[in-house]
């Protein structure tokens, strides 16, 4: 069996909906305009100009990918790119909301580049659909995608060119211009995942050895000669962890490297042992590292005085919380919130200023909408017929789905927090771009997924028709 | 592999699930709680564009919010303290970055965020009325506060006292000595200036910041005698006549000698309770306590209210001001058993728990439970709480506690430790105390009592903080002071 042989089809009705699609593009714009409108309503009782302004092109951007999309994704679901243009219209709002809220001065107040942004990774979103014709070829670069994934997180390792900041190494400066690399590291690294464990998941699925309890099967262990992978990521993400100290981007790495290892061999084994022995590796990293022992107290005892003045404390964290308890069940309304006092209101806390801006009711409907969006990368990953297209579509829509649980579980204190941005929400050029890259990954598949199978020319028997 | 992909949604929605739930404990259940928390400053911030209830103490605001703003501006309120440093302990201050006293723990009361002020401020939206806080009014009796104030100025030393309420637990008065005027630290106009004179006063070697009254323990010294002569009687079925052996001087380890003119209580003969009472006899309580074992002084210590060694970490006792506990341990040891015994080694009370001792005696051995808040009204004066005097915890029986009391009348009568308490015409029951501190540094001078007698309508407890002197010098006329204030 070839690696690329299919399994049986579970492909999609072949249709469009594109007009559906249209209806949800506007009123995500509508949604985004009327944020802007509340927010200036509440911050000075006006109508802010820049609803309009900034309104105007975040809806020619949407307006004009939709398009595009008509033209070289026909049929790619049609909930992919409302729900991307959603996230991204809240956070554009909730930006410039926090800074005209910040300075005080409605008239004047900027988003900095998150329009230039989304702009330039709707751009790349259609440039990838347009050149991408076949996701496939991807799988050839096993070994480069391997190395820009490696590039990229070792990056802000380079003296001169990375930039510390906050206790945690993961940005770069370029000219005027900081990025965070690891954000395209997760892309590559998926692919890289995706055409890997293709190969080499039969090996990987071997088991050796049942451990069993009377006549139930506990665990089945593999090989230990196959444990190679397995102690290549293990050893690559503690290694991140303890140079760059970014815990967040450590566990995401690991996270999704654990979640395909378990799609490509279906060994749950796998998973046991990697999750053992990646909290075995931290709990010694925070005994050792003072770094990680400061993380670990900011989560167990945020609210307790002497952690909270700490230089470095829980100061950040309590204050989040705090401004989530003032947004109670439905919230101060956009713009009234006081969330601006918050350091990173706009980056790493911007769901705490959406939910205390919008309330229990605002954030459980966005963090609706971004579930919807990991369901249907997962769904994509199912219509599938290649292994490839289903390994990097699943682990795609996790990598979306694991960065919001860390940075979200990180401020309700479900997880230690780390920094890390929100996809589409928080601002950043880096992020937006990466997103809306893993959104063309997505509608490219969906479309190859959904498009109807060539009709057979009649009466020429045995004639296979090849897809262009 | 359709199998995996599926349980990996699964998965992607169990975290969702797991936000989700965190999201609602937080921003549905813990909500107001978390605003609650000292460390929100936000419910600081939020000062100027609202009218904070006053704090009122005998009918006058001593708090109250003054709006500075011009004429047509948005309204902006500066927090107005009365009468200086006098209340500042109870009352505390209302700053730009926190808060303390009764404007910190009454605080969503005060700015009208309370659940308990729904109503009204549901109220308030439909009629269109501009939202003002409740009003706090205190159970402190102004001349009692202003007696006890003025005998530490006067003395020129830093200590506290106490003034309790015996049959329903108010609190009349509550001094800590230095003080600051709260004015100082809360204006708006000079905000720069009101955070350097904090940080002044927080480098303050004398400590103005901290309330001694709840939150400074000393060692009680021969106070605590009463609570040993109450063991006694509790756990040794003693009465005031029962003798115990009284030396000139018990060895203990190091030499305990008495303290008494002449140093002697009985001529070294054993000495009655009531005589060992009468002149703070040391060598004899010290053997009660010997005699009745750790664990019989320590249960009767809990029942004033110390706080037992395995529940120090449990919720505080809060007036609603958080009360520091007051410690007396299981002692084995003989030695530090008997130093015990008159209030040394391990025994630490604040100010607050000898008050209590005091009250508990006054009456009948019941101790309420202490309380500074009397009600709460809203800003049309209808009563939004009512303190309800509410019993603490049964101390002694009333035989013990009437014999008790006939022992400390002794001690402010001829020949006794505490004759500058004693008032003309009433009969004071009181019990003085000299706590060793170690060191170079002076003994503390303690005086717990209350009046009259017969019929106790205050109990008080009064300590010099390393006074040097004794009790009856230095603080039975303080709390003369304060006891004239309600019996005359």
């Amino acid at each position: 069996m070839s690696s690329t042989t299919s399994e049986a089809p579970t492909a999609l009705p072949p249709v469009k909906r594109r007009n559906a699609e249209l209806v949800l593009v506007v009123l995500t714009v509508v949604i985004m305009m009327s944020a802007m409108a509340v927010a200036g309503l509440n911050l000075n009782g006006q109508v802010p100009g820049a609803t309009w302004g900034y309104g105007l092109i975040f809806g020619a951007l949407a307006l004009a990918t939709h398009v595009a999309l008509r033209f070289i994704a026909p049929y790619a679901d049609p909930l992919i790119l409302p729900c991307a243009l959603f996230l991204n219209g809240i956070g554009v709002a909730m930006i410039w909301r926090l800074d005209a809220a910040d300075s005080g001065d409605i008239e004047h107040a900027g988003i900095g580049m998150q329009l230039v942004w989304t702009a330039v990774g709707m751009v790349l979103c259609i440039a990838l659909l347009f050149f991408l014709k076949e996701p496939r070829v991807l799988q050839r670069y096993t070994y480069v995608s391997a190395l820009v994934a490696i590039i990229m997180i070792a990056l802000p390792m380079v003296p001169g060119l990375g930039i510390s900041e906050y206790g945690a190494r993961r940005w770069i400066g370029v000219g005027p211009f900081t990025m965070q690399p690891s954000e395209f590291a997760k892309i590559a690294l998926v692919i890289f995942l995706s055409s890997y464990l293709v190969t080499k998941r039969q090996v990987l699925s071997l088991a050796a050895k049942s451990i069993k309890v009377g006549r139930f099967k506990i665990l089945d262990l593999p090989r230990a000669r196959d444990f190679m992978p397995m102690v290549v990521g293990w050893v690559a993400a503690i290694g991140l962890l303890v140079i760059t100290k970014d815990l967040g981007t450590s566990l995401l790495l690991f996270g999704t490297f654990l979640a395909m290892l378990y799609v490509a061999t279906q060994r749950s084994s796998w998973v046991i042992i990697g999750v053992t022995v990646f909290v075995g590796a931290a709990a010694l990293a925070m005994r050792v590292f003072w770094h990680f022992r400061q993380r670990v107290d900011i989560w167990f005892h945020a609210f307790e005085p002497e952690v909270y003045e700490r230089l470095g404390g829980s100061q950040q964290l309590v204050q989040g919380i705090i401004g989530m308890a003032y947004g109670g069940l439905f919230g101060t309304g956009f713009g009234g919130g006081q969330a601006h006092h918050i350091f990173a209101a706009d980056s790493d806390f911007i769901f705490a200023s959406l939910a205390e801006d919008l309330g229990l009711t605002g954030i459980m409907t966005i963090l609706i909408v971004i579930f919807l969006l990991v369901q249907r990368g997962m769904r994509v990953a199912l219509a599938s017929r290649e292994l490839f297209i289903k390994m990097l579509a699943s682990g795609i829509a996790f990598v979306m789905c694991f960065q919001v649980f860390v940075v979200l579980g990180g401020l309700t204190r479900t997880i230690p927090l780390t920094g890390m941005t929100t996809p589409f929400l928080a601002a950043g050029g880096s992020a937006l771009m990466a997103s809306w890259l893993m959104i063309g990954l997505l509608l490219r598949m969906s479309d190859n997924a959904r498009r109807p199978a060539p009709q057979a020319i009649q009466d020429e028997g045995a004639t296979q028709v090849i897809r262009r | 592999m359709n199998t995996p992909i599926r349980r990996l949604s699964v998965f992607a929605m169990l975290l969702f699930g797991v936000l989700m739930l965190q999201l609602t404990w937080i921003q549905g259940f813990q909500a107001e709680a978390i605003r609650d928390d000292p460390l929100n400053r936000r419910q600081y911030s939020e000062r100027l564009t609202e009218q904070r209830g006053p704090i009122v103490i005998g009918g006058e605001n001593v708090a109250y919010s003054e709006d500075v703003s011009g004429e047509n501006d948005q309204p902006r309120y500066q927090r107005v303290y009365t009468d200086g440093p006098l209340y500042t302990p109870v009352v505390g201050s209302f700053r730009s970055y926190g808060a303390s006293g009764i404007e910190s723990t009454e605080n969503s009361l005060l700015d009208g965020t309370d659940d308990r002020l729904a109503v009204r401020n549901f109220r308030d939206i439909i009629t269109g009325r501009e939202p003002e806080g409740a009003r706090v009014e205190l159970t402190i009796d102004p001349e009692v506060q202003k007696a006890g104030f003025n005998g530490f100025q006067d003395l020129g030393m830093n200590g506290a006292a106490v003034a309790i309420e015996p049959n329903t637990g108010a609190i009349l008065g509550a001094v800590s000595y230095p003080s600051y005027d709260a004015n100082d630290v809360v204006s708006i106009s000079e905000g720069e200036q009101a955070v350097q004179n904090y940080g002044e006063l927080e480098a303050d070697g004398n400590q103005p910041l901290l309330n001694r009254a709840l939150n400074e323990r000393y060692a009680p010294g021969s106070t605590f005698k009463i609570v040993t002569a109450a063991a006694a009687m509790e756990h040794l079925d003693a009465g005031p006549d029962s003798t115990m052996d009284a030396p000139d001087v018990l060895e203990l380890g190091l030499p305990l000698p008495n303290a008494t003119p002449g140093g002697t209580c009985n001529g070294g003969d054993p000495d009655t309770l009531a005589h060992s009472i009468q002149i703070s006899c040391n060598t004899s309580m010290a053997n009660w306590a010997i005699e009745m074992g750790g664990q019989a002084l320590a249960d009767q210590a809990e029942a004033f209210g110390f706080v037992p060694q395995e529940r120090e970490d449990a919720e505080p006792l809060t007036v609603p001001l958080r009360v520091t506990p007051s410690k007396a341990p299981v002692e084995e040891d003989r030695n530090i058993l008997g130093r015990a015994g008159i209030g040394q080694s391990n025994v630490e009370a604040t100010p607050l728990q000898m008050a209590m001792v005091a009250a508990g005696v006054a009456n009948s051995g019941e101790v309420m439970r202490p309380y500074l808040v009397d009600s709460v009204r809203d800003s049309d004066r209808s009563v939004v709480t009512q303190t309800t005097p509410e019993v603490y915890s049964q101390a002694t029986s009333a035989s013990t506690a009437s014999a008790l009391t006939d022992m400390m009348v002794l001690v402010t009568g001829p020949d006794g430790s505490g004759t500058n308490a004693a008032i003309q015409g009433v009969d004071v029951a009181g019990k003085t105390g000299t706590a060793e501190t170690g060191g170079d540094l002076g003994t503390h001078n303690w005086f717990i009592g209350f009046a009259p007698a017969n019929d106790p309508q205050i109990a008080v407890a009064v300590v010099i903080e390393h006074g040097g002197g004794s009790g009856g010098s230095l603080a039975a006329p303080i709390a003369r002071n304060m006891m004239e204030a309600v019996v005359l």
